[in-house]
């Protein structure tokens, strides 16, 4: 496998991972790992590093709301430019385009329910070219990349002697 | 009042239990404790491989199964074998599903070996070999594997330790704890020394699908060895299905009637969900296999790499998922060494001396543990070296 390909898989399953382990993992040198790197972020291959958060385990109030939205996509433009007035809002967290019933998928999160509401009332459903909304709060969350948010149980009782 | 020494048969009051036990004994009661210590995968078993156990049960299909095993079992073990190793052995004849490898192997040697009869084993291994040997009045004749043959069996070691009494070698490869593997020139060797004996091969190949960067070979490959070969395989560790407790011998028809009959009046039959799970995991899992196999390899080279930063030299192993440094240069045994760096830093690995002849000076670390934990376990270590 490339190089490149082992680097983004094994940070996007832990981004904690640092340089030596990394160059361990892989058999790269370190400085080779920091060169490839720093390449791959220059590059925009790797966007960011966030830890994920489960809000609902602190007293810190947050919704989240997905929002299905249909556009009238515009001459030589498409739907970039509509996308574009959406994502630079501070409240959305993802923007994409679907196949489909609508347009775009829009993920935003909010202090309160009547934020979000406000927020698709006053700013998402007012952009020229939006022809529709559907609000969608999410209720709960059990999985967000790859990571469970139930408390898992373990078994107890293991082992012999292998 | 009955003095059950003096009822306990003389074979099991001479049998030691295992000397790893004491090590997770202990860990259990230490704060932030971690264990390199157990042998087993750190993965849940796929979901899909879960969920097929689930369903047979929701089907209601808890009844017993064939002695042998499910037919659709044992032909997906017949394509697998095949497919992965390219050996043909017949679904109906030549397979036996068992309680897990070690069922297959205490199997072997009871339908082989007469009181006296001798079995040769290479060391350092799992801790079974010799107590199931003994069990049977037979005598396992141990032989050292070296570090500097990377713990392979030379077939000058098992010429020397061939007498007329020799009734089976067991190959444990890929090797636990050393991660040693043999290639196809180490077993055409050993297979020159076997030709025109009576001698088996039991080959252990649980780990055979984990090897980094060549594929494994069996015996059963080597040509005119196939017919004195019994291959031991399982679920455990290529699925990461220990809790399962699934296995299975590969083998030629006479020998697989003889084990079938023993198992049938032992054991009746292996675990019917287990069996359905399998034949998931053998249809639909060379993926997981992939996955996993990809994983520890990762923290296979950050391991090795982290004992060799600090000073221990460490053999790279080709297979398994261990690793077996050498702790010499502390001049502590074993033993020691596994003592104190528990108490000093509750980190649990195994000595080396826990696997037979020619594992003093070593430790067994093993890596199915999180990235997180070996890096904790190896900052621990220098910490602890440094007081030395």
């Amino acid at each position: 496998m490339k190089d490149h390909i082992k680097l983004l898989q094994l940070l996007e399953s832990d981004c904690t991972l640092t340089h030596d382990q990394l160059a361990a993992m892989t058999g790269l040198s370190a400085q080779e790992v920091k060169a490839e790197v720093k390449r791959l972020e220059e590059d925009g291959l790797i966007r960011g590093y966030r830890a994920v958060v489960d809000w609902d385990r602190t007293d810190r109030e947050a919704v989240t709301a997905l929002i299905e939205v249909k556009v009238t996509p515009q001459r030589g433009e498409g739907f970039d430019r509509v996308a574009e007035r959406i994502y630079q809002y501070d409240e959305v967290e993802s923007v994409y385009l679907m196949s489909g019933a609508f347009d775009l998928t829009v993920i935003i999160s909010g202090r309160s329910l009547k934020e979000v509401a406000h927020f698709v009332g006053e700013k998402l459903a007012t952009i020229e070219d939006v022809t529709g909304t559907a609000t969608h709060f999410i209720l709960h969350k059990y999985k967000e990349n790859h990571l469970i948010f139930e408390k898992r149980e373990e078994q107890q009782e293991r082992f012999v002697f292998e | 009042m009955i003095d059950y020494d003096k009822i306990l048969c003389d074979r099991i009051r001479k049998v030691q239990p295992s000397g790893i036990r004491k090590y997770f004994d202990l860990l259990q009661g230490m704060e932030g404790g971690i264990s390199l210590g157990i042998g087993e995968p750190d993965f849940v078993t796929p979901w899909h491989i879960r969920d097929a156990g689930i369903y047979s049960l929701e089907k209601g299909f808890t009844k017993y199964s064939p002695n042998a095993g499910l037919t659709d079992l044992r032909q997906s073990i017949s394509r697998y074998m095949k497919r992965r190793f390219d050996l043909e052995y017949a679904g109906a004849g030549q397979v036996l599903v068992t309680v897990g490898g070690s069922e297959g192997l205490d199997l072997a040697f009871r339908c082989l070996l007469e009181p006296g009869d001798e079995v040769i084993i290479p060391t350092p291994s799992f801790v079974c070999y010799g107590p199931l040997v003994s069990m049977l009045h037979g005598k396992p004749v141990l032989v050292e594997t070296k570090a500097e043959n990377e713990f392979r069996l030379t077939a000058e070691e098992l010429k020397a330790a061939v007498t007329p009494r020799t009734r089976a070698v067991v190959l444990p490869f890929p090797n636990n704890p050393t991660g040693g593997i043999m290639g196809k020139e180490d077993l055409e060797a050993l297979a020159d020394v076997l030709r025109g004996t009576d001698i088996m091969v039991i080959s252990d190949e649980i780990y055979a699908e984990l090897t980094y960067g060549q594929h494994h070979i069996s015996m059963a490959n080597i040509p005119d060895m196939y017919e004195r070969t019994i291959v031991i395989n399982g679920f455990s560790k290529a699925y990461s299905m220990t809790g399962w407790r699934l296995g299975y011998v590969c083998a030629p028809k006479p020998l697989i009637a003889a084990m079938t009959k023993l198992h049938q009046y032992a054991i009746m039959c292996a675990p019917t969900t287990s069996q359905y799970a399998a034949i998931e995991a053998l249809e639909h899992g060379d993926g997981d296999i992939e996955a996993m196999k990809e994983e520890y390899d990762g923290r296979r080279r950050f391991l090795v790499d982290g004992f060799r930063r600090l000073g221990l030299s460490c053999f790279e192993p080709k297979g398994a998922f261990y690793t077996f440094p050498c702790i010499s240069s502390t001049g502590l045994t074993s033993e020691e060494f596994c003592d104190r760096f528990l108490q000093a830093e509750h980190v649990a690995v195994i000595p080396g001396t826990a696997f037979g002849p020619g594992g003093e000076g070593y430790v067994r670390a093993c890596y199915a543990a999180s990235m997180k934990d070996l890096g904790e376990a190896l900052e621990r270590l220098e910490r602890f070296l440094k007081t030395l």
